[in-house]
């Protein structure tokens, strides 16, 4: 008797728990998986036709960005950003060195997030992809018409770039904000007790030259020491301002994970960008001591160059009125993404049981009227009834990213409850729900974060992979997720494996960007000064210890290749011009014992290694790249000599 | 010579002109890895690709089997062939303005003639072009030769070679068929 009682109160607890859980999270997610037949045939591009869209992951702690085509989930290329790539020689050849040179030094590595590309009336407009280094804050270009990385900004006084890189609507900034604050002031050195004191938050504003993509810090905002977490441009009405979300606005410097998420508000950062250009064009803003670097690779030559900047234009919001303000926003709110109008700001509370939508015509209201809770470092905090206009019931656990179909519907990234939640932006219900293969971050809809989204398809970043594919130890790739969102239900197409660690991702339609790609560099444009055009120019120069080869590629073989004369102790640069214009035919070149990577070097491109030598003897050297049937042919040889030798510096090719 | 008699043979060296602007023979290669093609263009003096680095490429693919470079500076013909068409379209203007119609005779024998010798000097570029080799090239195929068609389709190794008469060579014809025209009509069916 006592036992059955026991049963039955246990069962009715555990009841009770269930319907507990089905009221603060909805019911479980379904698979909402076609018939495998359709939906192969929704993913399938057929050998030799082409994809749909092209899109571009970001590498995360790869520091990379991956290229792929929609709907096949096809990888192209995967695109050397912040870190070096033995596969291509980039950061290791030395055109290329100078763009991973920060104020730190050389760092050849970082952690890509964000993806975005440059926007003309607010669609990309296929011209540049962007994309943020996390860790040592910096920005970086990428030319859409070669895939290369042409370009790396440093962000001063900024402790992680997080917020970044989303574009304003006619690529007037890029923004960017630090994630983790620190004191604003270079170099201080400081108690971290003394974090309320001395830590400073800060958002930045790179600008973009229209014509030519080169970016620059045109100014900063000092902030409060939170934390700034993820951002976003406005559109349409709001396109003059800028949106970032807080979180750790308990202000804590330890055990984050419990001291900064206490309160049950955090805020979202509305930034009118527009009003502080004025200011600072105004001369409002203060000019403050900073270092930073700027990397840049010259058209004409190829060869990155350097430049150090030691002063930045900082904006105090307290010199700057009707600039900025807070939106208070349930909980440690992640995402802040705008619907195709620009009306609409959703926040991704985190931590928070609803998703909370703020309006951006009531939050002009509310500015207006003067609808201030308190005033915090000269910004007004708006009153959270005054801006807000729906909160999203049952959203799952751990709502982050949201984008929109452009048909009233958005779709939200739930993490801890490894799902996409489907809602409307009328009703503010949800109304469909799909399962995530596991832990999905960020998600991405073809054209969903623009004013004019495709309604095709959605890609789901998710975290870990487990049991999806064949295993491969304790390590697995980051898995993606295909979705047809055309119809009223999510339809899950295709479960890919990925590289990196993809935080975000941007698709475009492949029309826009294929034109434009470049099959050659025009070798009558090459002005890299160690190039050689003709097989007849190509020579090797002694100035001291230093010997420059200047030596051509093309099928199949180097010119010179037999050279003698090097000296152990001599710093060689082997400068190898493809003198190639026919497309993909690349060569390589790589010689034993050197203490760096291989090269790379496109049709009609220059590039340079630095080789060592530190013992005599012969040294092969050979063309890495599969050119031609006479590729194991392509190789030479370096006869090294002891220091103090008087073999003399000869080259050749054949007898001649 | 009737009126008519001389404006055809002004309009026949009108006809001329523009197969300065032309190429007279076009030339396409496909292989595996060129889906596309790649192609040249035979001009009265020149000799080009179809894309901006087909010569080349060609020149570069050609190299393995000992195939000698084509060097437009090298091909004399195309150093004379402008002034021969400028002296058939000078002849065909003399002969319209002096009236004699065995000028216009010579002018028909003369045009023939150089447009049979340029035939068999581009027969003959090919065959030097396709059969002198150099013979240390890397790839040697016992009894290959590698002669482009004169006209049609050949299949070269892993090469489809197709050679047809391009726009230069419609505007020659052209010429010649009006020319010859008045002139046969003046000699034979003059009497009205
Ligand atoms: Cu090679």
């Amino acid at each position: 008797m006592a036992q059955q009682t026991t049963i039955w109160k246990i069962t009715s607890l555990l009841l009770g728990l269930g319907l507990l859980a089905m009221i603060m999270y909805g019911c479980p997610s379904q698979t909402g998986m076609l018939d495998t037949r359709e939906a192969a045939q929704k993913v399938y591009v057929a050998p030799g036709e082409y994809d749909e869209y092209y899109a571009f992951f970001s590498g995360g702690y790869s520091g990379q960005l991956s290229v792929w085509g929609l709907p096949s989930a096809r990888m192209f290329r995967n695109i050397p950003v912040f870190s070096q790539d033995p596969e291509s020689g980039y950061g290791y050849s030395e055109e290329t060195k100078p763009l991973l040179m920060t104020s730190y030094g050389f760092i050849p590595w970082d952690d890509s997030h964000h993806p975005d590309f440059s926007h003309t009336d607010g669609m990309p407009d296929g011209r540049w992809i962007f994309i943020n280094g996390n860790n040592t804050p910096r920005v970086a270009r990428i030319d859409l018409t070669t895939f290369e990385t042409v370009e790396i900004l440093e962000l001063p006084n900024t402790g992680g770039n997080h917020a970044s890189t989303f574009v304003t609507e006619n690529t007037e900034y890029i923004i960017g904000a630090t994630r983790f604050s620190i004191p604003y002031e270079m170099d201080k050195d400081v108690s971290i007790d003394s974090y309320k004191e001395n830590f400073d938050g800060s958002l930045s504003f790179i600008a973009v030259d229209p014509e030519s993509g080169e970016m620059s810090m045109d100014f900063q905002i000092i902030m409060p020491p939170y934390h700034y977490d993820l951002g976003r441009a406005g559109k349409g009405p709001s396109a003059d301002w800028a949106f970032f979300t807080t979180y750790n606005t308990e202000q804590a410097h330890t055990l984050l994970e419990i001291y900064a998420s206490e309160f049950d508000k955090d805020y979202v950062v509305a930034v009118n960008w527009r009003k502080a250009q004025e200011y600072v064009r105004e001369g409002r803003a203060r000019t403050v001591p900073a270092k930073y670097y700027h990397n840049l690779k010259d058209k004409n030559t190829g060869i990155a160059v350097s430049t150090v900047h030691d002063e930045v234009l900082l904006l105090d919001p307290k010199d700057a009125p009707d600039m900025i303000y807070f939106m208070p926003t349930p909980k440690s709110p992640h995402g802040v993404d705008i619907d195709p109008t620009g009306e609409y700001i959703v926040a991704g509370g985190k931590l928070a049981t609803v998703i909370p939508v703020h309006s951006f015509s009531r939050m002009l209201e509310a500015i207006g009227n003067e609808a201030f809770e308190e005033v915090i470092n000269g910004i007004p905090v708006l009153e959270y009834e005054a801006t807000i206009i729906g909160e999203v019931e049952n959203p799952g656990l751990g709502p982050l990213h949201t984008e929109f179909d452009g048909d009233g519907n958005a779709y939200t990234s739930v993490y801890i409850s490894s799902e996409i939640v489907k809602w409307s932006l009328e009703t503010f219900e949800v109304t469909d729900r799909i399962d995530a293969y596991y832990s999905i971050g960020h998600l991405m809809i073809t054209g969903g974060d623009t004013p004019n989204p495709d309604r095709k398809y959605m890609v789901g970043l998710t975290k870990t992979a487990r049991d999806r594919f064949l295993p491969t130890g304790p390590k697995q790739l980051h898995p993606a997720q295909l979705y047809d969102i055309s119809g009223d239900r999510m339809e899950l197409l295709l479960d890919f494996p990925t590289i990196g660690e993809p935080h975000y991702a941007q698709a475009i339609r492949a029309d826009i960007i294929k034109p434009n790609v470049k099959q050659i560099y025009d070798l009558d444009d090459n002005n890299h000064p160690h190039a050689v055009k003709r097989p007849r120019d190509a020579r090797v120069e002694r100035d001291g210890d230093v010997v420059r080869v200047y030596m051509t590629n093309i099928r199949s073989h180097f010119t010179p290749d037999n050279i003698e004369g090097i000296r152990v102790g001599d710093t060689v640069y082997f400068h190898l011009t493809n003198i190639e214009q026919d497309w993909d035919m690349v060569h390589g070149f790589a010689i034993k014992g050197a203490n760096s990577g291989e090269v790379l070097i496109a049709p009609g491109e220059t590039k340079t290694i630095v080789w060592h030598p530190q013992r005599t003897g012969i040294y092969p050297f050979y063309c890495t790249a599969f050119c031609s049937a006479l590729h194991q042919e392509m190789q030479g040889y370096v006869r090294v000599s002891a220091a103090d030798s008087n073999v003399p510096l000869t080259w050749r090719t054949g007898d001649e | 010579m009737k009126k008519s008699t001389r404006l055809g043979l002004i309009l026949a060296a009108l006809l001329l002109i523009p197969a300065y602007f032309t190429p007279i023979w076009t030339i396409k290669l496909t292989a595996p890895q060129y889906p596309d093609g790649l192609g040249m263009y035979i001009w009265m003096n020149d000799i080009t690709g179809h894309e901006r680095h087909d010569i080349r490429n060609i020149n570069i693919l050609n190299h393995y089997v000992g195939m000698k470079e084509i060097d437009p500076d090298l091909v004399g013909t195309l150093d004379i062939m402008p002034w021969v068409v400028g002296g058939l379209i000078t002849l065909a203007v003399v002969a319209a303005l002096v009236g004699k119609i065995w000028l216009a005779w010579v002018w028909i024998v003369l045009f023939v003639v150089a447009g049979t010798a340029g035939m068999v000097d581009f027969y003959m570029w090919g065959y030097d072009y396709g059969h002198d080799l150099n013979p240390r090239a890397a790839i040697k195929v016992p009894d290959m030769s590698y002669q482009p068609p004169l006209i049609g389709r050949k299949t070269l190794l892993n090469i489809t070679a197709t050679s047809w008469p391009y726009w230069g060579t419609l505007w020659i014809g052209l010429s010649l068929a009006a020319g010859t025209a008045v002139t046969v009509r003046e000699s034979f069916f003059g009497k009205k």
